[in-house]
């Protein structure tokens, strides 16, 4: 049995407790927060999503490297995975801190909330990932190039959020972070239950897809010893090797 | 070394000889210039608004020499040349990211006077120093940084938009750091030192990146 499809049912059903408890947990355990009330709770959602998200580009970085180093086209999948799964997390992450700067600042944006500025400037440079891609038609320059560029920005992520975090100025109190050690202890649990949740979903979803990719590249392979060449029609954009 | 400076002396000499580069930067900052006197409708900039004007002129400015910076490697025959030579690949990358700071100082001695005479920012004299040294080290970030995203640009279909796409998310640190000690140093009645903190954040900037590109610049060149 494939790596990637060994434990898939565990990881899911785990993941699926895992999130149900989360959203059990937000609404009907976790405390109200005094000074903002009921709107707090997407804090359980947006900074979960942020954090998994930041982790999974410079794991992405690290997959990349991997791919450099043994030149086996499986890391530069999973590499290629860990990002746009990354994109799409930072982006539901980033519309869950605009509705939250809304609901606490009445402004769909701030920008003296640094830790939401260093999380836009790292989207945006990671949204220029899969039009690099596929802008390059070689297989093999392709995966190179993608996993260059995978280690390079995985290593920005850190230093852009410390540059970012340099620039703001302390004028606004910054309400959009509640630091872990200040979280009381009901509302303790349920952030980590919920960035467990989180984590495990971004696994699953990974491995999902790295299951999917293999099966499709095992098919084509099969398809192509049977049928001949011609049978398997030319992949369109696609980070695996058909 | 040798195989560096035989490359930026090509590349130096080509530049003088058919000045298509530099002239172009230079045309694109001063317009600019004048584009920012008309969209902000003001005479004099001064302070962080003076800062931010420069720093996005001469941001702009580099993209285009971003984008020409492999081509001619490209399409004829120089990448091919190269490897065939028993040399260190990196040679290229120091060759080709000092010939992109040598274009982007000689920019800086064009579009800072013209930066002075359309826009007046107080000060420009009094804190020269500082403002020089802050320049160089942004260069120094642009030249890695423009060096490393015109290597993978050069090789996919839309080379002048991954270029630039790439290269400002990177680019904003050094930004920030840029407009940010400009800002002070061009306002009224400035001290004329430059600000520590952001030439810290600056050389550890171009350290870092000039460190990930070292170590990376290879496997861009691999056929």
């Amino acid at each position: 049995m494939s790596t990637h499809v060994r434990h898939l049912r565990g990881l899911t059903i785990a993941t699926a407790v895992t999130v149900t408890a989360a959203l059990i947990l937000v609404f009907f355990y976790a405390p109200l927060d005094a000074e903002q009330g009921f709107v707090q709770k997407i804090f359980y959602i947006h900074v979960p999503l942020a954090i998994v998200s930041l982790v999974g580009y410079c794991l992405g970085g690290v997959f990349g490297l991997m791919y450099l180093r043994t030149g086996k086209r499986v890391w530069d999948m999973r590499s290629y995975c860990a990002i746009h799964m990354s994109l799409i997390f930072s982006v539901g992450g980033i519309i869950a801190g605009s509705i939250w700067a809304k609901a606490s600042w009445g402004h769909w944006w701030v920008w003296s909330e640094p830790t939401l500025v260093s999380y836009l400037i790292v989207i945006l440079l990671f949204c220029t990932y899969q039009p690099l891609r596929f802008s390059i038609e070689d297989p093999e320059r392709q995966a190179r190039y993608a996993a260059v560029f995978a280690v390079v920005c995985g290593a920005f992520v850190p230093i852009n959020f410390i540059v970012v975090r340099l620039s703001a100025e302390y004028v606004h109190p910054r309400v959009l972070n509640l630091e872990g050690g200040n979280l009381p202890g009901p509302m303790k649990l349920t952030f980590y239950v919920s960035l467990l949740g989180i984590a495990l979903l971004f696994a699953t979803l990974m491995k999902y897809e790295m299951a999917a990719k293999e099966m499709r590249i095992e098919t084509r392979r099969l398809r192509r010893t049977l049928l001949g060449d011609d049978a398997v029609r030319p992949l369109g954009r696609t980070a695996s090797p058909s | 070394m040798r195989t560096a400076s035989a490359i930026l002396r090509k590349d130096l000499l080509v530049e003088l000889r058919t000045l298509e580069t530099v002239p172009a930067m230079a045309l694109l900052a001063v317009i600019t210039f004048v584009i920012f006197h008309f969209g902000l409708n003001m005479d004099t900039l001064h302070g962080q608004l003076a800062a931010g004007v420069l720093t996005v002129t001469l941001l702009f400015a580099a993209m285009l020499a971003v984008n020409r910076l492999f081509v001619a490697e490209r399409e004829q025959g120089g990448f091919d040349a190269f490897l065939l030579a028993p040399v260190d690949r990196t040679a290229m990358l120091y060759a080709k990211a000092g010939a992109l700071f040598i274009f982007m100082v000689a920019l800086e001695v064009i579009a800072l006077p013209a930066f002075a005479l359309l826009l007046d920012p107080p000060c420009l004299g009094h804190s020269l120093p500082a403002v020089l040294l802050i320049l160089f080290l942004a260069d120094i970030a642009f030249a890695v940084i423009g060096t490393f995203v015109s290597a993978i640009a050069v090789h996919t279909r839309a080379r002048d938009l991954i270029g630039p796409i790439i290269g400002l998310p990177l680019l904003l640190p050094a930004l920030i750091a840029t407009a940010r000690g400009l800002g002070p140093l061009l306002a009224n009645g400035s001290s004329g030192s430059p600000p520590a903190k952001w030439l810290a954040v600056l050389a550890l900037y171009d350290l870092i990146n000039a460190l990930l590109a070292i170590g990376l610049f290879d496997f861009l060149l691999e056929e």
